[in-house]
């Protein structure tokens, strides 16, 4: 029997599924790949790429921290932030990571440790985007090099 | 006798309804799409807060074993000296009594709090709730105005951090949240409650499953809390929206349906007072040739 998902946010319901045979999620304390039949399970979430195999199909996210709960074939993946591969669009995270970068070679001290954080948080996210959105692209595997 | 000036100032006074059921119809019309979406968003946070509700219920459950002084600083209660209200109403009025029905509700709340606590403050979401306190010299924690037809979760965070750090730093004791439920859409209800501490959902906890937990329960309890207080006042902030716009709706049509009905009055009144100008003027002209026929 395949596993039903629900992939919420407090604005949307991003994806819902009951057909899913395998997933692998980003939880915060690794990557992990929930089959039929797991045991029951609740967990938080990391930022990081998700992936729901369904017949015919990988659906790519990227997710961004929440919560994971598995019981009886059940997974709900309550999400801080989630997209789905096709809402991504790449040209904006590759923008938005160049940003980062930049700001991230500048100054890490001080009044600026805030900013730094941010710029760092902000390049995990889009380092998350533009894996997912490749993924589409059906690329395969992303390369790493880039980080 | 009503003479021609009069005619024609009823005359004018029937256009200046018209144009004001004009308006009133536009905003009328403006408010029912406004709502549509507003209650449309408020329906796609469902299935979030539902899951929510039964996975906090479930976990909690794990976490009320342990031991009291050990719980997440969300969940612990203390006696309340300073009491903090966070007060959702609209920024804009021309909504009939929702946003007075609101005041009164928050300040019926206050004022029942008052004299148990040694200080009482307001978070106010909203201009009307704002100015209200603000006129009874109430303390302002923090003030939100324009957030927009349609608020975001990004919007409502900043509201959540005020209140949470507050409350984890001790500086308030105990949080109430009140804004307009929307019932439906003739029915708003003021509706005020208890946000921190947190008071675990009770829920169909559903067959006692043995979970895993990564990390520990306790760890996860601190990761789901925050987020189940953001949720609870985004889900009071979109219900607040959603009420604001068929309040407006329902305001605007009884306005139109008001100034329909003096233009129909008016219309009346300016009928019989032509009707009598021109009787008048016929009776003159008829008078006028008798008397030369004479």
């Amino acid at each position: 029997m395949p596993l039903s998902l629900s992939v919420v946010t407090a604005e949307r319901t991003v994806l819902q599924r009951d057909d899913v045979q395998r997933l692998v999620v980003p939880t915060s304390e690794g990557q992990i790949t929930v089959l039929p039949h797991h045991a029951a399970l609740m967990s938080s979430l990391g930022y990081g790429e998700m992936l729901a195999y369904v017949p015919g199909e990988i659906v790519a996210m990227a997710v961004f921290g929440g919560f994971l709960q598995v019981a009886n074939d059940q997974v709900i993946v309550l999400a801080d932030a989630a997209e789905r591969a096709d809402e991504i669009n790449e040209e904006r995270a590759d923008a938005a990571r160049q940003r980062a970068q930049q700001r991230l070679a500048g100054q890490h001290t001080g009044p600026e440790a805030l900013n730094v954080l941010r710029a760092r948080l902000s390049l995990e996210r889009s380092l998350v985007r533009i894996k997912v959105a490749r993924r589409r692209r059906g690329s395969g595997v992303p390369s790493m090099a880039e980080r | 006798m009503a003479g021609a000036g009069a005619v024609r100032a009823i005359r004018s006074r029937i256009r200046s309804f018209e144009s004001a059921a004009k308006v009133t119809t536009a905003m009328q019309l403006v408010a029912a799409s406004k709502m549509r979406r507003a209650q449309d968003r408020a329906l796609a946070s469902r299935p979030y807060s539902d899951r929510m509700r039964s996975v906090l219920a479930q976990l909690s459950g794990y976490a009320a074993s342990a031991d009291p002084s050990e719980l997440p600083p969300l969940l612990q209660q203390r006696p309340v000296k300073h009491f903090a209200y966070v007060h959702i109403t609209a920024d804009r009025g021309l909504a009939g009594g929702l946003n007075a029905n609101m005041n009164r509700a928050g300040a019926s709340l206050v004022l029942e709090h008052q004299p148990l606590v040694e200080r009482v403050s307001i978070a106010a979401v909203g201009r009307k709730g704002r100015d209200f306190f603000r006129r009874a010299s109430f303390p302002m924690l923090a003030e939100f105005t324009q957030l927009g037809d349609y608020p975001g979760m990004a919007q409502i965070l900043p509201i959540a951090r005020v209140i949470m750090d507050d409350y984890v730093n001790g500086e308030i004791d105990q949080v109430f949240i009140g804004y307009q439920r929307f019932v439906n859409t003739a029915v708003q209800r003021p509706t005020v409650r208890q946000i921190l501490p947190v008071t675990a959902p009770e829920g169909d906890t559903g067959p006692s499953v043995d979970f895993l937990f990564e990390p520990s329960p306790q760890q996860l309890l601190e990761t789901l809390l925050p987020r189940y207080v953001e949720m609870q006042i985004y889900e009071a902030v979109l219900d607040a929206a959603a009420s604001e716009q068929s309040a407006r709706m329902v305001a605007m049509r009884a306005a139109t349906d008001a100034a329909n009905e003096m233009v129909a009055d008016l219309t009346l009144t300016y009928n019989k007072a032509r009707q009598e100008l021109i009787t008048g003027e016929l009776l003159d002209i008829v008078g006028g040739s008798a008397a030369l026929e004479a």
